[in-house]
């Protein structure tokens, strides 16, 4: 079983849901990223999402294109985020990390180093915004024979046939994320998740992560009734952006906010 | 070729390029597009309506000029110029953007967006929105807003919201991310018409085929003037819709010649161009797999042309099937040589080419000396020249 699976299993028996916060690897500075991390599993995330910067987010919302271009500028890359994932993984044998990127970085890297590289790392999932399931054929495989769990979206108007076939080729987890907008950009409207979620449900028996609209405790904790785990991103790297002159501080506020979610959720 | 050409699959692939490469959030919006294309494509309605704007709104057919003078001067080829540069709003954008607004139109939405490099597509679909009485916005980098400022207020007086973009290299690329952005976030009413072959399916194809009406022009054209099929086609590659609608008729007549010209921009071997298919590699972006500009850590290299409609690091997915199976050839044109083509053309012919164009031009400089004088060479004249009088006015040193 990956350790992303034992996770929602050992979580589902426990009636808790999943933290999962998501930074961009290198951002604001590459040595602020494993101290972070380990912090992050400190206030209670479950699992972390690691962001690869992208000349090219456009999925994105400003909040991590500029994440990208401050990690960018101190030359983040694949290769770079993958060495985060090994040191993180030095001391940190249990916690599972994802990374979320783009797909140009792994065509240039090529499909089956990429692979090699995630098992090598000890890396968990990988979740490629611009990849959907009907192109993914020959990269989730690799990932497969590997351990590595290739982890899709979801959009709230993702047919049934579309959940079907994410949950045909995915693994780990599902990501439902807003459709109205970048990432940041979600306001949360709960009746239409609950009914979504729903949806999906009846087409699948993967763990589902939802993942916008989630500020604060109150969000999350919203959130965590709907799904089995919640996704913040742009409200943690919000606080990096906000303390720009103090990473440290950055640092605490990002634990602040998470342990605050943690409560929350746990509650 | 023995079979005819029937590029792409139905899945949007040209070999190994093309697809639809895009977020989830977008994949519901890009089917009901390619549903609603497959529909009309062969709608006879749809169609009718078409002929009749690109006749009576567009004024096609466009000229195929017989470039005496420059031939005589060049001393080779027979040069022939398909004057794209004639039709409203000055270039060839306008075949593509009144074909997706009907598109638009038939489908319900109410808003349209666009990204655009050298202000030509923003202009042409600020135009077909203005015509059709719906919302237009229009997305361009803030380096492109400042050298093509004449366009930028063509945008304006038709109607248009003009935004310019401040991320990443600030040029077409960053407005192509923003206006995918916008379409995620606006899906229900929106219409996004995106101004070159490049893109998810079925943008690559869809904008092709809206295009080629340029092609079978020329090609009728040429067999009722010289009473033959030319020996070559050359055109201008930034995204590449103006070559691939002079290319895709004649994909087929293997004799021939397809020539892509790309811009170099200070030279290829100094880095500082956008001549991905002479000098990039495959990768995947904005949708497709294709020919890109990007390094080593797959990050997308920031480009440079003077021409700001080639000022793009990718190309659509096509030309890159085109280059790999032989049948295109893809040549590069530096900035100086392309104000060599700007110059030529004026003082030879009276004819005041874009700067886009003025690549394919320099590149005819190069060509038709080396071709009989038996033979024919036809050139795509994409654009007129109109919106580059500032840019070339201050290299001269005039502020007008």
């Amino acid at each position: 079983m990956s350790r992303l699976a034992g996770l929602f299993a050992e979580l589902a028996q426990k009636n808790r849901k999943a933290l999962i916060p998501f930074v961009t690897a290198g951002d604001p500075n590459p040595q602020f990223t494993v101290p972070l991390m380990h912090a992050m599993v400190g206030a209670g995330a479950d699992v972390i999402e690691l962001g690869v910067p992208f000349s090219d987010p456009m999925a994105d919302g400003p909040v991590i294109q500029r994440a990208s271009e401050r990690a960018l500028a101190h030359h983040q890359s694949l290769r770079t985020t993958l060495a985060i994932a090994k040191e993180f993984r030095k001391t940190n044998g249990h916690t599972p990390v994802v990374l979320m990127g783009y797909l140009n970085p792994i065509e240039i890297m090529g499909y089956e180093k990429f692979a090699d590289e995630l098992k090598a790392a000890d890396v968990d999932g990988a979740l490629t915004v611009d990849i959907p399931p009907e192109e993914a054929g020959e990269l989730t495989a690799l990932l497969k024979a590997r351990g590595v769990d290739p982890i899709f979206l979801l959009a709230p108007n993702s047919s049934a046939e579309r959940v079907q076939k994410m949950d045909a080729i995915g693994s780990g987890y599902l990501y439902y994320v807003s459709l109205k907008g970048v990432t940041g950009a979600g306001h949360l409207d709960v009746a239409d998740v609950e009914a979504k979620l729903a949806e999906i449900r009846a087409n699948t028996k993967l763990p589902v992560a939802i993942g916008f609209g989630v500020k604060d405790a109150e969000t999350a904790k919203t959130v965590a009734n709907l799904g089995d785990g919640v996704v913040v991103g742009s409200a943690l790297i919000s606080q990096i952006e906000a303390n720009l002159h103090s990473p440290a501080q950055a640092k605490q506020a990002i634990i602040e906010l998470l342990t605050s979610m943690r409560q929350a959720m746990d509650n | 070729m023995t079979e005819k050409y029937n590029m792409p699959d139905e899945r949007g692939h040209f070999g190994a390029y093309g697809g639809i490469f895009v977020a989830e959030t977008l994949m519901p919006a890009i089917t009901e597009l390619n549903a609603a294309y497959q529909h009309y494509m062969h709608d006879a309605d749809f169609v009718a309506e078409l002929d009749k704007d690109m006749q009576h709104y567009v004024g096609r057919p466009s000229p195929l000029y017989h470039a005496e003078r420059w031939t005589k001067e060049l001393g080779g080829a027979q040069i022939y110029l398909k004057r794209e540069d004639l039709n409203h709003t000055g270039s060839h954008k306008i075949n593509n953007t009144v074909g997706q607004a009907l598109l638009a139109k038939r489908m319900g939405k109410t808003r349209i967006i666009a990204e655009t490099g050298a202000g030509q597509h923003g202009v042409a679909t600020a135009t077909v929105a203005a015509r059709l009485g719906l919302e237009c916005v229009i997305y361009m980098g803030a380096v492109d807003v400042a050298r093509q400022s004449l366009n930028v207020y063509r945008m304006k007086l038709l109607g248009a919201t003009v935004v310019a973009v401040e991320s990443g290299s600030k040029t077409l690329k960053d407005a192509l991310n923003e206006a995918l952005r916008d379409w995620v976030t606006n899906i229900d009413n929106t219409f996004y018409i995106i101004g070159t072959v490049a893109g998810p399916h079925p943008y690559p194809a869809m904008v092709r085929d809206f295009q080629a009406i340029l092609g079978r022009e020329a090609k009728q054209q040429c067999l009722a003037q010289a009473g033959k099929l030319p020996n070559a086609l050359v055109a201008c590659v930034g995204g590449g819709s103006n070559a691939m609608g002079l290319f895709y008729p004649f994909i087929d007549d293997a004799d021939v010649k397809l020539i892509g010209v790309e811009a170099a921009g200070d030279g290829v071997e100094t880095g500082r161009h956008s001549a991905p298919l002479c000098a990039g590699r495959p990768g995947v972006l904005h949708g497709n797999r294709t020919y890109l500009m990007s390094d080593d850590d797959g990050e997308i290299i920031e480009t440079h042309s003077i021409s700001a409609g080639l000022d793009y690091p990718g190309v659509g997915p096509e030309h890159a099937w085109l280059k790999d199976s032989g049948r295109a050839q893809y040549v590069n044109i530096t900035d100086d040589e392309a104000l060599g083509g700007f110059y030529a053309l004026t003082r030879m012919e009276g004819i005041i080419p874009a700067l886009e164009s003025s690549h394919a031009m320099a590149y005819v400089m190069k060509l038709a000396p080396t071709m009989k004088q038996d033979e024919i060479l036809i050139v795509n004249l994409s654009g007129r020249g109109d919106k580059d009088m500032q840019t070339m006015a201050r290299r001269e040193g005039i502020e007008l």
